[in-house]
């Protein structure tokens, strides 16, 4: 199995989601967003950072780039599995494959800390993640507030696309824990292979950096990609 | 083929937080002007090839649907000329 990690002008947590993904005994390879050939990975990361300086909107010009656009095709057609981190949560959203956006920090703040999350719902991607299942995870943005129209935030958890949400160390769901003023504390999106979260999994990989729950979480997304197998590039 | 200059003014939709409006705002009450209310939006001017403003309009109208606005969260508005 090959994960394939994307780095656009401006990425800068591309290095360390390659690292992290050594760490657990996988074959990586790093994408340039200009290349359009996906035959070789059985999974794609959108690393966290600045794609673009985040000019225009966070996420906005990355999305036009011609790695997207083979992305977005083998996403239709194969269901190829996909996970974006921050920034790359961002690029997703702009690119229409979540739903949704991310604005600007409701208190006007960049914020770097810890965050407790909280499972919203399974996904095959991501076996052994139950709902409730909390993860102690850290996030550094600008612009995380997840926002979706007016009357259109039922639809979300309806349609199981609400993964993951911002919760007290005792996880519970409280307005003052929500780091960025994201609707329902949404702190992670899923839809179909792919998914998305701000945090940041691959700053989490072993005890002594803090927590290893980034470990768990894309040591689960390994796994799904394993299970599943439906996917070949 | 002529050269048309179109306006894109980009607004956030009414519904929509402006945390860096609220802090302009609250700079500029701070320095002593009464401020009801304040938006920042974007403007961009592009230089567009169209055989006539209405087809420029157009132009300009699909670019900001695809790339300059966000559906999600903005609105804009576009007013061409003739260069």
């Amino acid at each position: 199995m090959r994960i394939g990690v994307v780095t656009f002008p401006g990425s800068n947590c591309d290095t360390d989601t390659l690292e992290a993904l050594e760490s657990l005994d996988v074959g990586v390879e790093s994408i340039w967003y200009q290349d359009a050939d996906l035959a070789q990975v059985d999974g794609v990361i959108l690393p966290g950072g600045f794609s673009y300086g985040d000019y225009l909107r966070s996420g906005a010009l990355a999305a036009k780039a011609p790695v997207m656009a083979a992305i977005r095709a083998q996403v239709e057609e194969g269901a190829l599995p996909v996970l974006g981190i921050c920034n790359g949560f961002q690029i997703l959203t702009e690119s229409g494959l979540l739903p949704g956006t991310l604005r600007p920090n409701r208190h006007g703040e960049f914020r770097c800390d810890w965050q407790t999350l909280r499972v919203v719902e399974a996904s095959p991607f991501f076996p052994g993640l139950m709902p409730g299942e909390l993860l102690r995870l850290p996030i550094a943005h600008g612009e995380g507030a997840f926002y979706v129209p007016p009357g259109t935030l039922a639809t979300v958890f309806q349609q199981g696309e609400a993964w993951l949400q911002y919760v007290d160390e005792s996880g519970l769901l409280n307005a003052v824990i929500n780091p960025n003023g994201s609707m329902a504390n949404l702190a992670g999106i899923k839809r179909g292979s792919v998914a998305a979260l701000m945090p940041h999994p691959e700053r989490a990989m072993a005890d002594y950096l803090g927590s290893s729950d980034g470990r768990r979480l894309l040591s689960a997304w390994l796994k799904g990609i394993g299970q599943e197998g439906s996917y070949a590039g | 083929m002529a050269a048309f200059e179109a306006v894109v003014t980009v607004t956030l939709k009414p519904e929509i937080l402006d945390p860096a409006g609220e802090a302009t705002q609250g700079v500029l009450h701070h320095m002593g002007y009464a401020v009801r209310d304040l938006r920042i939006g974007r403007h961009i001017r592009l230089t567009v090839e169209a055989k006539d403003a209405e087809e420029a309009e157009g132009l300009a109208g699909q670019m900001a649907e695809e790339l300059l606005a966000n559906p999600v969260m903005e609105t804009f508005r576009v007013e061409v000329s003739a260069l």
